[in-house]
């Protein structure tokens, strides 16, 4: 039988959107150490009810019919936060973070979320990225923009490099082969004199067309706005990109072979799905979504160093995807929000946080393995189920 | 008669064991082939050397015109010859459509422009490929077809069959091997399916199906011919009441004397 559908509205996707906002700006304002506990938890606990009474799948059906209208909103609304928090820089550098970190976790959704590529070496590839930008923002007169096409580059082309030995083993063996890149690719970075060795790099501060990234932009006679807000307004559009190009990706024929590969490879090969081939596309698109980020990382932060790619920030990545529910894009958004930040916020567990993020990454796969905001069934296009 | 697919003389070897040594075989088109020998026979290895997932040792295939010994998974399955597997492998967690549409793979527009900017034209796609996967499923079954957009997982075991059997005539083969389609059914389903495959068959005259199948009473109805495997080797071929009152195919399955 074909239940009567009710017509979607928008007003679910715009509501989620607007209580986001709030509660991002919340989270990054609050200082009180209990109330950033309370709020965490209870962004927790709103998911899991809100998945439980099909309210996440209103607000996903929703945002899936009017996809322009929700994404101009999100981005006002993600203008209003970083408006809020105008003159904090701390605030306003986190809301850049976990925007960076949103795009890295793109990318790894399209390679073990849909094509089952298992990839420990995120935090490698940020770097790859953000060491490429150092490098040509230092020595070269490259347009800053096309540094960030160049980190991207980079990422994926040596990411095609790693991808054959990937593809040559099965299942624990390909997730070794990207621990030990991982840890190869920081130790040369720590003995290559060239690349600053331990120390790292100095990056000057990002400029596109005569705006300086790295100015305080003064509004009247004394408020100012921290130079972070240019790079959380770029940070923010990099993601949103990311966002709109994985939802296709999942939408469309391509996500669907992806998936197939995943699910049975022998399978998949039986009906022609070359799986090497989709391997390679979504492990490439993957790390260029890493190696994008990971430049403008490196001009936020001023500098690079090996210390800041290490293993246990691929650990981290990989429990971002594995939180927020392997496969969905929307699942990232709180996740890494409450990866990211949490520990920054809360001092009790800044020491701690790779420990804890391993219980609730054991906990989130003994209990509730589809993550906080799991994947629903490919709709090609908003309603299409009701031809 | 043509015959679509000759096999000579086809040898598959892990290490020292010969799986299937030097066996003849030949399907004529539109023909319906019983499989059949027991436990450890060669049957499915037959079946993965045709498709490419085991390299043959020795001999060829060939389909119509074509050499495709040895070719990979792929490359079989664009020849035209599709597959069902005796443990289903169907992707439990995709809708049918989706499990369909891997099986339509052929056919799918995989351009980046498509599937990525030009949605419009990918949503027409998307409809006409709903139409097709509708159109056939409700050959099988009408409430099956009603279910497209249903993960596999919710559906009774002859259902997945079903799915499995479509998913492999979706693209439009020339050859269809199926692998043990009765096995986790009971006799009602089984016989419910064959149905559903005669039916379909009756529409596409033109269709070669190798059954592997250890329901004898499936066998007779449904085959138009038989051939016997034991220990990798053909025993004999014929049609079914002539290879039935083989004494070697009663040695096969009881045993020797």
């Amino acid at each position: 039988m074909i239940a009567p559908q009710r017509p979607v509205s928008v007003l679910p996707a715009l509501a989620a959107a607007l209580l986001a906002g709030v509660v991002v700006a919340a989270f990054l304002a609050l200082e009180a150490q209990w109330e950033i506990a309370l709020l965490a938890l209870s962004l927790v606990v709103g998911l899991l009810i809100s998945g439980r009474f099909g309210l996440t799948a209103r607000v996903e059906a929703s945002s899936a019919a009017f996809p322009r209208a929700v994404l101009s909103v999100t981005a006002l609304v993600a203008l209003a936060v970083a408006a809020v928090l105008h003159d904090a820089h701390f605030a306003l550098l986190m809301l850049a973070t976990v925007a960076l970190y949103v795009t890295v976790c793109l990318g790894l959704t399209l390679q073990f979320g849909y094509a089952g590529v298992v990839n420990f070496a995120g935090a490698a590839f940020f770097g790859i990225g953000a060491y490429t930008a150092a490098v040509l923002a230092q020595r070269t007169a490259v347009p800053h923009l096309l540094l960030l096409l160049a980190g991207g580059a980079s990422a994926a082309l040596i990411g095609s490099i790693l991808i054959l030995p990937v593809l040559r083993t099965r299942g624990h063996y390909a997730a070794l082969i990207t621990i030990a890149f991982g840890i190869l690719f920081r130790t040369f970075l720590e003995v290559n004199d060239a690349l600053g060795g331990p120390q790292g790099l100095k990056v000057p501060g990002m400029r596109i067309l005569g705006w300086e990234f790295n100015d305080n932009l003064r509004l009247g006679a004394n408020a100012e706005v921290s130079f972070y807000f240019n790079y959380v307004v770029l940070a923010v559009a990099l993601a949103a990109t990311a966002f709109a190009l994985v939802k296709r990706v999942e939408r469309s024929w391509l996500g669907l072979s992806l998936d197939a590969v995943r699910s049975d490879e022998t399978a998949a090969r039986a009906f022609g799905v070359d799986a090497a081939r989709w391997k390679i596309l979504a492990f490439t698109a993957g790390n260029f979504l890493a190696g994008t980020a990971g430049a403008i990382y490196a001009m936020i932060a001023g500098f690079v160093a090996p210390a800041s790619f290490t293993f246990g920030d691929s650990l981290i990545l990989v429990s971002i995807v594995i939180l927020g529910g392997s496969g969905n894009p929307l699942g990232l958004i709180p996740a890494a929000l409450l990866v990211v930040v949490l520990p920054e916020k809360l001092q009790a567990i800044q020491e701690y946080r790779l420990l804890l993020f391993a219980v609730v990454v054991i906990l989130i796969l003994r209990f509730r393995p589809e993550g906080l905001i799991p994947r629903r069934m490919r709709e090609y296009f908003p309603g299409w189920r009701r031809w | 008669m043509t015959a679509v697919l000759a096999v000579q003389g086809l040898t598959v070897r892990f290490g020292g064991l010969a799986a299937l040594s030097g066996f003849d075989f030949q399907l004529h088109e539109g023909e319906i082939v019983g499989l059949i020998g027991p436990n450890g026979s060669g049957k499915t290895t037959f079946f993965n050397a045709i498709t490419g997932i085991y390299r043959p040792a020795a001999g060829g295939v060939r389909l119509r015109d074509r050499d495709i010994t040895g070719l990979a998974p792929q490359r079989i399955y664009d020849a035209g010859i599709t597959r069902t597997f005796q443990r289903l492998r169907l992707a439990s967690a995709l809708s049918v459509f989706d499990n369909l549409m891997i099986g339509n793979h052929r056919n799918l527009d995989h351009g980046l422009l498509t599937n990525l900017l030009a949605r419009r034209r990918l949503r027409r796609q998307v409809e006409e490929n709903v139409d097709k996967a509708r159109a056939l499923l409700a050959r099988f079954s009408a409430a099956l077809a009603r279910r497209l957009f249903d993960p596999v997982a919710q559906l009774p075991m002859i259902d997945r069959r079903r799915v499995e059997v479509c998913r492999a005539l979706i693209s439009e083969p020339q050859i269809l091997l199926l692998d043990e389609p009765s096995a986790g059914m009971t006799q009602e389903e089984t016989r419910a399916l064959m149905d559903d495959l005669l039916a379909a068959r009756a529409r596409l005259p033109t269709l070669s199906v190798v059954l592997i199948e250890h329901e004898m009473g499936v066998i007779e109805r449904v085959s138009d011919r038989c051939v016997v495997l034991n220990y990798g080797e053909k025993v004999c071929e014929g049609g079914y009441r002539e290879v039935a009152a083989d004494p070697r195919v009663r040695a096969a399955y009881l045993g020797e004397d």
